[in-house]
């Protein structure tokens, strides 16, 4: 049987557990993709083509001597550059960290190698992931499969293209305040962020200790679910991970219904902020919903109008003092400048060469907002605004079993428009924010195609604990948008010509 | 709140350990301002009989079971350090400083 990089990793994997391909074969055919179209793309910062070989082989002799293995054993997958791989660089996309080699796996990362999963490389993203463009990449942006002079969304831009352009089934990504959201928004593909602890951080380079996740990069609900079973789960080398037993994510995905689903519409992310396209998808999916046997109500959430504010007091306050490790005495760049090679002179080289700009307005802004006299009216009150959102959030679930919103309020935009204004950058995360602010599970997945013919998401957030709740309206959705379309939207991307890698 | 200007953001670079050049305190003195005065809005609603939220899923005394795990050798902890030296972190002169 030939080879369909296309197809879905579920499957992918149902082809290599009847023995119609090889892993060999099917690992071999995501690289020889990668060689095709990532010179372009971009959305690869190291390609770890001989070991995903090896791990590829040696799943093909496991299966072969009838050894029982994961159900995705041989699905190659792509790690975001944000999560530690031993003997395989992680950069993060810094200067700081070039070359820089982990002596250990993240814990997300021992349970794809346990599973036999091939690790065909590390995805490009923003610097640290800070940024909803990956144009802060240290290494240069990633590219818009839809639209080379488009952005792929940020942070984690590089997974999503990688996914969407099919040189991987499978990505991982993490989400501080979208950055797996909106890059599978304007990308056209699928993306999880789970419930705060449903995913281990042990060995995610921490931006926003607090607001950071990781999670699933897809371009089906049903692989996102199976993605997520496999990575999720207690890690007790994470000590705010959740002790809960993984639900039967692929379950939910795969029932398809949707009757007496109570969906909630949330007031203040829908209006002007969002272009018109965008919300004419979000409202089509609703009535497919709605014709499906879902109940579409209204809910008030107020105080999202300050969510924003508060995100960007918290995660550059938590983002100072977690950059704080990079001052290059144990690893990572160092530079001595000559006329005082003192410690504190060392450290404030490094850092000046070693992050580039957003990194550094980052930590300032944090550093700013954490200092003496100013501490209690602009942390204190973030920390505040958490909670009144929190509160809006359990208010809004008593009336709904999950909500919704467009995901990010426009299609992808052009590279360089919006590089030079940080408020507007930080505006692209309006729809997001609020769940990585309240710890809740949230989930993109295409809603068709916006203006300039350019993909558009529809965003689902459920109660903390709730994420089986997004599977099961994500799964219900995308089977009737593809029946409208008459296959997965991804089809309608155009045919990739670029330049080799 | 007050404005923020070349010398706030130098000191807070010095703060923070983050050597600038001059183009850099310019571009950031020049933005600090509006992103600060568009994050401020947060104190409109923070009124003191609101409880303030550190951590999205309280937890409260977590420990793993006290078992002994592997941990990283010396060689594997020193392997990516810039300047090793007897098997320790190489650092430069930190006393005699200012």
């Amino acid at each position: 049987m030939s080879i369909d990089i296309t197809a879905s990793a579920a499957a992918q994997a149902a082809a290599l557990r009847a023995g119609e391909i090889t892993s060999a074969e099917l690992t071999a055919a995501h690289l020889d993709r990668i060689d095709a179209v990532d010179g372009d793309l971009n959305a690869f910062l190291h390609v770890s083509r001989d070991e995903a070989l090896a791990t590829a082989a040696d799943v093909d002799a496991r299966r072969a001597a009838g050894e029982e293995l994961h159900p995705l054993a041989g699905v190659p997958i792509a790690v975001k550059d944000v999560v530690v791989t031993e003997g395989m660089p992680t950069t993060a996309a810094s200067t700081i960290l070039e070359g820089w080699i982990p002596p250990y796996d993240a814990t997300l990362v021992t349970k794809l190698r346990a599973a036999g999963l091939p690790i065909l490389g590390k995805t490009n993203m923003d610097e640290f992931a800070m940024g909803s463009s990956t144009e802060s990449s240290a290494f240069g942006p990633t590219r818009n499969p839809w639209d080379r002079d488009r952005i792929p969304g940020g942070s984690g831009g590089g997974s999503a293209a990688a996914v969407g352009a099919f040189e991987a089934p499978l990505a991982i990504g993490t989400d501080t305040g979208g950055s797996i959201r909106q890059p599978a928004s304007v990308t056209g593909t699928v993306g999880v962020k789970p419930t705060y602890g449903s995913v281990s951080r042990y060995g995610l380079i921490a931006m926003a200790s607090s607001l950071d996740q990781a999670g699933p990069v897809t371009r089906s609900v049903e692989d996102a679910a199976l993605l997520h079973e496999l990575i999720g789960g207690h890690d007790p080398r994470d000590s705010t991970s959740l002790t809960d037993p993984v639900a039967a994510y692929a379950a939910a995905a795969g029932r398809k219904d949707v009757k007496g689903l109570r969906i909630g519409v949330i007031e203040q992310l829908e209006g002007e902020a969002f272009a018109p396209e965008v919300t004419a998808r979000f409202t089509e999916s609703l009535s497919l919903l709605e014709q499906a046997g879902a109940e579409i109500v209204r809910v008030s959430c107020p105080n999202f109008a300050y969510a924003l504010g508060a995100y960007y007091l918290i995660m550059p306050s938590e983002a100072s003092s977690n950059l704080a490790k990079f001052d290059g005495m144990r690893f990572g760049l160092r530079v001595v400048p000559e006329e005082s090679p003192t410690a504190e002179a060392v450290m404030k080289a490094t850092r000046g060469a070693g992050f580039g700009a957003e990194v550094k307005r980052r930590i300032l802004l944090g550093t700013y907002a954490l200092s003496a006299g100013y501490y209690d009216a602009y942390y204190g009150s973030a920390q505040k605004v958490r909670t009144l959102v929190q509160q809006d959030f359990a208010a809004a679930f008593e009336q709904a079993d999950v909500l919704a919103s467009p995901t990010s309020p426009t299609v992808a935009f052009r590279l360089g428009e919006k590089v030079d204004d940080p408020l507007a950058m930080y505006a692209n995360d309006i729809a997001t924010i609020p769940a990585n602010l309240a710890g809740l599970p949230g989930i993109s997945l295409p809603s068709g195609l916006a203006e300039d013919g350019l993909p558009a998401g529809i965003q689902f957030l459920a109660p903390a604990r709730g994420d089986e709740r997004l599977y099961r309206v994500g799964g219900a959705l995308e089977a009737l948008l593809e029946d409208t379309w008459g296959g997965p939207l991804l089809a309608k991307a155009p045919e990739l010509t670029g330049e080799s890698r | 709140m007050p404005s923020i200007g070349r010398d706030d953001v130098a000191r807070l670079a010095d703060l923070a350990r983050i050597q600038l050049t001059d183009e850099e305190v310019d571009r950031l003195s020049g933005e600090f301002d509006a992103i600060m005065d568009a994050v401020a809005s947060v104190s409109e609603v923070a009124t003191a009989d609101v409880p303030a939220t550190s951590h999205p899923i309280p937890m409260t005394n977590v420990f793993r079971e006290d078992t002994v795990t592997d941990t990283l050798t010396q060689e594997q902890a020193l392997a990516a350090a810039p300047h090793p030296e007897d098997g320790r972190f190489g650092v430069p002169q930190i006393l005699g400083e200012e």
